[in-house]
């Protein structure tokens, strides 16, 4: 279990200070995939990075399972970034080293001999798709393999948290699809422990069970990611729920509204909205979309608005039919 | 004066001290540049480590006092011109060598005068090493010495031979210039042949020969610069 308590970060600028965080405070169980979401500058890489102590907090305390990792020597913060791994937006791969040997350096770090390093880095590789690389260079891949190998080098010390700070940012839609999916997987499988900083709405609704969202500094919201989504009370989770902002009018009907998120469906070739209207005999107003298709892939979010609830209730278990395509209904009180 | 510079006897002269002087004179100038470069690396190396470690914001803090008592010593050792830093050195190579004048006492000052240089190639090569690169290793809980042996240095190999040849190139320049003090090699002779006794055939092939072995020592280094980065794309 993480829990932060009371965390505060401020740096000394030229003209000034910035207070990056805020009197932050969040518990993370474990087995949780947890997500922070804010915009830039909100905090979020702040936040991490004190969480395995890369920056240290001007005020309050990081426990991890009980221990204060704030007041561990430098000494003994080295093994707790053994047990809490991260990975990062440009993969941060070693550039000289080939992929194997990238897997291998954290046990190196540690001193573990290089056989079994070797033994182990391998493994890993099988782990995440990339068994055929071992000798390969990370300049030799595209960038889902780099962070796939990021992920295999941050797993070699068997960590119980994985810190992902905006981890596929630098991905496009389906490289990141298929990133999430490994992290999950590896959430499942090894029952690890996964912080998400991202300021992708889809990277939260697509894996995450938690979700906090910071704005200036501030922990503004924080709850499962379905009550968040679905009751959006602060304004920075209001922007997140409706990005293109919603109008009077639309605010004002009385109709209930249902945000449909894709992930991925399969949904480019088949109007799947008009469909609904047809099978279903529900005229959906749509209030806002912004999805767009990857290869046959659709990826995005759309906004509508159906008469009652009880119509809401039939597009909703409808449009869930589709794998990937998620619905849940959103109070706009905006 | 050109018929002169050509002439039957020049030719011929030069072709006999072609023979006799100038294989050892090769020689002489090849080992002074490559021991003195080794030498240079051995100090220069280290302390463009400390340069960019030891800042404030560097793997290994160390106090602003030291490091700017690091960077006056360094500026200062390279503004000194070479030809009075030789004979500023006479004391030290005294010490070292047993003698000032001589091939292997020019050695000293041309290390004097290059480790410093080298050092600001080195800082230049390992600021070339993103930092995220070090944040990723701290995040794995590497020491700062192992950030430095592991990451900084392996990381930053096809710049350091790119600037290793840059110094190379220098310390043979300079080397040249240590026929002064009686220091061998090709620029003793450009001196005592052709400056002194005005046969500017053998300054010519002198100059040549040192144009060549710009020239190998340039594309061996570009060379092995390319080979060693792993970041193009074969």
């Amino acid at each position: 279990m993480i829990e932060i308590q009371n965390l505060s970060k401020s740096f000394a600028v030229s003209g000034g200070t910035v207070h990056a965080l805020k009197d932050v405070s969040l518990t993370i169980n474990n087995g949780d995939i947890y997500g922070i979401i804010g915009m830039s500058g909100a905090g979020k890489s702040t936040l991490v990075r004190c969480i395995n102590m890369l920056e240290r907090p001007s005020e309050g305390n990081v426990l991890i399972d009980g221990v204060d990792i704030g007041s561990l020597s430098e000494k003994e913060l080295i093994s707790v970034r053994r047990k809490v791994t991260m990975i990062f937006q440009g993969f941060n791969l070693l550039m000289q080293r080939t992929c194997l040997k990238n897997i291998c350096f954290p046990l190196e770090l540690a001193g573990v001999d290089k056989k079994a390093a070797r033994e182990r880095a391998l493994e890993l590789l099988e782990i995440v798709g990339l068994p055929d690389k071992a000798n390969a260079y990370p300049a030799q891949l595209s960038g889902g393999q780099q962070q796939r190998i990021a992920i295999a080098r941050a797993l070699a010390t068997d960590p119980e948290i994985l810190l992902c700070d905006e981890a596929t940012s630098a991905l496009d839609p389906n490289t990141t699809h298929s990133i999430l999916s490994l992290i999950r997987e590896i959430n499942e499988r090894l029952g690890i422990t996964v912080i998400i900083i991202t300021h992708q709405m889809s990277v939260v609704e697509e894996i995450c069970n938690r979700v906090a969202i910071l704005d200036g500094g501030s922990v503004v919201e924080e709850g499962t990611v379905s009550a968040v989504f679905s009751k959006p009370q602060s304004n920075a989770a209001k922007k997140l729920v409706f990005p293109d902002g919603i109008g009077e009018s639309i605010a004002d009907t009385d109709e209930k509204k249902l945000r449909v998120v894709f992930n991925g469906a399969p949904a480019t070739n088949a109007p799947i909205i008009t469909k609904m209207a047809v099978d279903t005999g529900i005229c959906a107003n749509i209030l806002s979309a912004s999805t767009k298709s990857i290869g046959d892939k659709a990826y995005g979010n759309m906004l509508l608005g159906v008469p009652d609830t009880d119509s809401a209730k039939r597009v909703k278990e409808y449009l869930e039919q589709t794998a990937d395509i998620h619905v849940e209904e959103v109070s706009a009180n905006v | 004066m050109f018929d002169k510079v050509f002439s039957y006897e020049a030719f011929q002269e030069a072709l006999a001290i072609l023979v006799s002087e100038f294989p050892t004179a090769v020689w002489e100038t090849l080992y002074v540049t490559v021991l003195s470069t080794a030498f240079a690396i051995v100090l220069g190396l280290p302390l463009g480590v400390l340069l960019v470690a030891g800042e404030k914001n560097g793997v290994l803090p160390l106090p602003t006092w030291l490091m700017q008592i690091l960077n006056v010593v360094i500026n200062l050792l390279r503004s000194v011109p070479f030809l009075i830093l030789m004979i500023l050195v006479f004391p030290l190579t005294r010490l070292i060598v047993g003698t000032a004048v001589g091939t292997v006492a020019s050695i000293v000052p041309l290390v004097i005068a290059a480790f410093p240089f080298v050092a600001r190639l080195v800082e230049s090569s390992l600021r070339e090493v993103s930092p995220n690169i070090i944040e990723a290793a701290q995040s794995m809980g590497a020491t700062p010495f192992q950030i430095i042996t592991k990451v900084m240095i392996p990381e930053s190999v096809p710049s350091l031979i790119t600037n290793a040849t840059t110094a190379v190139i220098t310390i043979l320049g300079y080397s040249a210039m240590s026929g002064i003090i009686g220091g061998g090699g090709l620029g003793k002779i450009a001196i005592n042949y052709g400056y002194y006794r005005y046969k500017y055939l053998v300054m010519l092939i002198a100059v040549i020969l040192l144009i060549v072995m710009v020239q190998i020592f340039q594309s061996i280094g570009t060379r092995l610069a390319a080979k060693s980065d792993k970041r193009l794309k074969k």
